[in-house]
């Protein structure tokens, strides 16, 4: 069965090989490089990446990309060898949305409870009301003042 | 009143963020589970360092314990390469192969560190990086453990013992092919 699956995926890469290498453009290749982690380096995409291992992985995704496969294939060959750890960034699904999701959702929170407090805030002074003025106070401000009006 | 729930309210966002934050320090970014377990390990044909052909469907039916090394890779590879020729002499007779696959290395250096350990196994190197890209290998040594089916079964990270290869090959051998 997997021998058979072996053969025909030879046959097809043969088919394709036959059919002429498909010319590559290197803004492809720098593409989907870009996407993935160098393997030998911390925080690099293999597009970024001086390493030997790095170039050498270039070199797969041009000659992945001249057999004739997609960018998306390239990339899914090497999800299928790494895991999706090397990614740089997590597939928008399952468990991933979260990173997706919750910055956006925080700061939309955010937004909403800075909207609440600011209504709040401007509904407890209403406008020309000289709101909790002790009264002794005001009689003996009303009373100085009458008092530098009258000497 | 109204501050009250405010006060409980930033603690309570805290306590998820802190979660997540122990929860990500305490894992290893460089510890990744390999998706190629219990799946068909990937064909390849080398030619060794000494010439002949080498494929592994040519291999199917006996345990293949596949070392990735490079001769530029201290001390791991150093410490392990004693053990790996020890496995090979205990084990050729019992239905065991161990291939060693050279990558990212000279061929001269290469040559010297065989030398040096006087390895009798099969060893080739892989000048394109292929091999080490179809087993998802991010460095060196990463060893694998290949059953009579062709599976690969286990992966050990970093240098390996003799007791540990004799465990994961004893364990296949077990098995009916």
């Amino acid at each position: 069965m997997i021998r058979g699956l072996a053969g025909v995926l030879a046959t097809l890469l043969l088919l394709a090989g036959a059919a002429g290498a498909v010319p590559v453009d290197e803004t492809t290749v720098h593409d989907v490089a870009a996407q993935l982690r160098c393997v030998v380096c911390q925080s690099l995409s293999v597009a970024d990446s001086p390493s030997e291992t790095a170039s050498q992985m270039r070199g797969i995704i041009r000659e992945r990309l001249a057999a004739g496969e997609s960018p998306a294939e390239v990339r899914a060959y090497f999800v299928e060898k790494y895991g999706e750890w090397i990614l740089l960034a997590p597939p928008k699904s399952g468990f991933n949305l979260l990173v997706w999701v919750v910055p956006f959702a925080g700061l939309g929170l955010g937004l909403v409870l800075v909207a609440v407090v600011l209504r709040r805030w401007s509904r407890k002074i209403p406008p020309g009301a000289p709101a909790g003025v002790d009264p002794a106070l005001r009689e003996r401000i009303r009373r100085e003042m009458s008092e530098t009006e009258n000497p | 009143m109204r501050a009250s729930w405010l006060r409980w309210a930033i603690p309570a966002a805290v306590v998820p963020v802190l979660m997540l934050l122990a929860y990500g320090f305490k894992t290893n970014p460089r510890e990744i589970p390999s998706p190629l377990l219990d799946r068909p390990a990937a064909a390849f044909t080398v030619t060794t360092f000494a010439g002949s052909p080498l494929s592994l469907e040519g291999l199917r039916g006996k345990v293949v314990m596949l070392n990735f090394w490079a001769s530029w890779c201290r001390p791991a590879c150093y410490e392990e390469a004693p053990a790996l020729e020890r496995t090979w002499r205990e084990y050729k007779d019992k239905g065991v192969v161990v291939v060693g696959i050279d990558i990212q290395d000279r061929d001269e250096a290469a040559r010297a560190f065989l030398a040096e350990f006087g390895h009798s196994f099969p060893n080739a190197p892989d000048p394109a990086g292929r091999i080490a890209v179809d087993y998802g290998v991010y460095g060196v040594p990463e060893t694998f453990f290949i059953d009579r089916n062709g599976r690969v079964r286990f992966k050990q990270v970093g240098a390996l013992t003799d007791e540990l290869a004799r465990q994961r090959l004893d364990t296949l051998l077990k098995e009916p092919s």
